[in-house]
């Protein structure tokens, strides 16, 4: 802060009070309001954090562009993946209203000092993969996502609103790729199992670690960043889910998956949470190819961005010249 | 290695369709404003949403200061006369 007021107790006093009256009042804080500094923190780490998955969740999907089975299919999947850049850039500029430029929060995830969604470290193995990720990685997005848009943050919740609008888009197409497998051949029916087999646990990691062990799971409601714990989400993508694998003919890969008639919610196995942290810590199948694409893109990419800078700062010199 | 300089950042208005206002939607970053149009036109007019798009650097943008909107709001409160709700009407009196 260099307004030289911070020091004075009183003040900063009465500016928590005010920005937790806000809250209690369900007012949105936009940019320009006082907020405390691990409230921007933990807003610039989620909402970054949250930028990153939609720039490298395009690249499992992008490895099929090419090779998508019909000329509509691969029109859809590149709606899809321009989508997905969309998000990214309507969430950096979320968090760029926080005061952290869009460059140092690549450089971090360049750097391997910032996570994204630990999914995009699988691998898209066949085509049914693109089915199975918009039928449970966007679908679980959502879930994950719908909520945001009520969160305390206004430019984070507006940015949830477009995400939103475009994501059931997602869901549809790839539950669709699923339908059409899972109807065709007994090899398509099989691809389509297949995915299944390789993407159900990794999404329904997606919601992260349980409420037991979440560490930012408290702080977050206070603060109305989150609004539903990570087990309430996830068991809400169960219970979503589960029918629909059944009306698509596929077995969910849980012995233990039951319907709990009292509770009116489905039980599963246990997770795999070493797993989960195994690929949070880069040893997922590929941690490391993923982000040496990043670098490579943004490397290769940086004569564009220095061109265009430079022709527009000469056109800028003209017209200022008589 | 020369300094490395982001593009500037842009407010994105955008008209929904003809005779309504411009209203902002979001910002991006591009080096001059053909850009910023063409990256708004990609961004925020995807599925049809705009008919006409403003773009205007962020640093030009000027805006009121939230700590002092009640001093600067204040001479609009109060003002109940200025609402037709105000006035009574008598009974019988049409087309007021
Ligand atoms: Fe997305
Ligand atoms: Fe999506």
């Amino acid at each position: 802060m260099s307004d030289g007021i911070e020091g004075d107790a009183s003040v900063s006093d009465e500016r928590e009070r005010a920005f937790n009256e806000r809250l209690d009042r369900s007012l949105k804080i936009e940019p320009t309001n006082w907020m405390p500094d691990a409230y921007r923190k933990t807003l610039v780490r989620q909402i970054s954090q949250h930028a990153h998955s939609e720039i490298v969740g395009m690249l499992p999907e992008g490895n099929w562009i090419t090779r998508a089975p019909s000329l509509q299919r691969k029109l859809i999947l590149l709606a899809k993946v321009q989508d997905e850049a969309g998000h990214g850039l309507y969430l950096y500029s979320a968090a760029e209203t926080l005061g952290t430029p869009r460059d140092e929060m690549v450089a971090a995830l360049h750097a391997g000092k910032a996570k994204y969604s630990s999914i995009f470290n699988y691998p898209t193995l066949q085509w049914a993969d693109v089915g199975a990720i918009g039928w449970l990685v966007d679908g679980a997005a959502i879930i994950n996502q719908i909520p945001i848009t009520r969160c305390s943050y206004g430019p984070y919740a507006r940015a949830m609103v477009r995400i939103c609008k475009e994501e059931s888009f997602h869901q549809r197409q790839g539950f669709d790729i699923m339908w059409t497998l899972a109807h065709g051949t007994p090899e398509q029916h099989a691809m389509a199992q297949d995915a299944l087999d390789r993407w159900w646990w990794p999404a329904v990691m997606m919601f992260g670690p349980p409420d037991t062990d979440s560490t930012h799971n408290e702080q977050s409601l206070r603060w109305k960043i989150k609004l539903f714990t990570n087990d309430e989400l996830r068991q809400k993508f169960i219970d979503q889910t589960v029918p629909q694998a059944e009306q698509l003919g596929l077995v969910i890969p849980d012995p233990h998956l039951r319907w709990n008639a009292e509770k009116e919610h489905y039980e599963i196995g246990s997770i795999d949470w070493d797993e989960f942290y195994r690929v949070i810590r880069g040893d997922g199948p590929c941690n490391k190819d993923r982000l040496q694409t990043r670098i490579e893109a943004w490397e290769e990419g940086a004569w564009v961005r220095e061109a265009a800078a430079e022709y527009a700062r000469k056109r800028g010199a003209q017209s200022a010249s008589p | 290695m020369k300094k490395k300089h982001e593009w500037p950042q842009w407010e994105v208005f955008v008209r929904s369709e003809a005779g309504l206002a411009h209203k902002h939607v979001g910002s991006l970053h591009a080096a001059d404003a053909r850009m910023a149009l063409e990256n708004a036109r990609d961004v925020y007019t995807r599925r049809n949403e705009g008919v006409s798009i403003w773009v205007v650097k962020s640093d030009d943008v000027y805006a009121t200061d939230p700590s002092e909107s009640e001093e600067f709001f204040d001479p609009s409160e109060g003002k109940s006369y200025r609402y037709p709700t105000y006035y009574h009407v008598p009974e019988g009196v049409k087309h007021l």
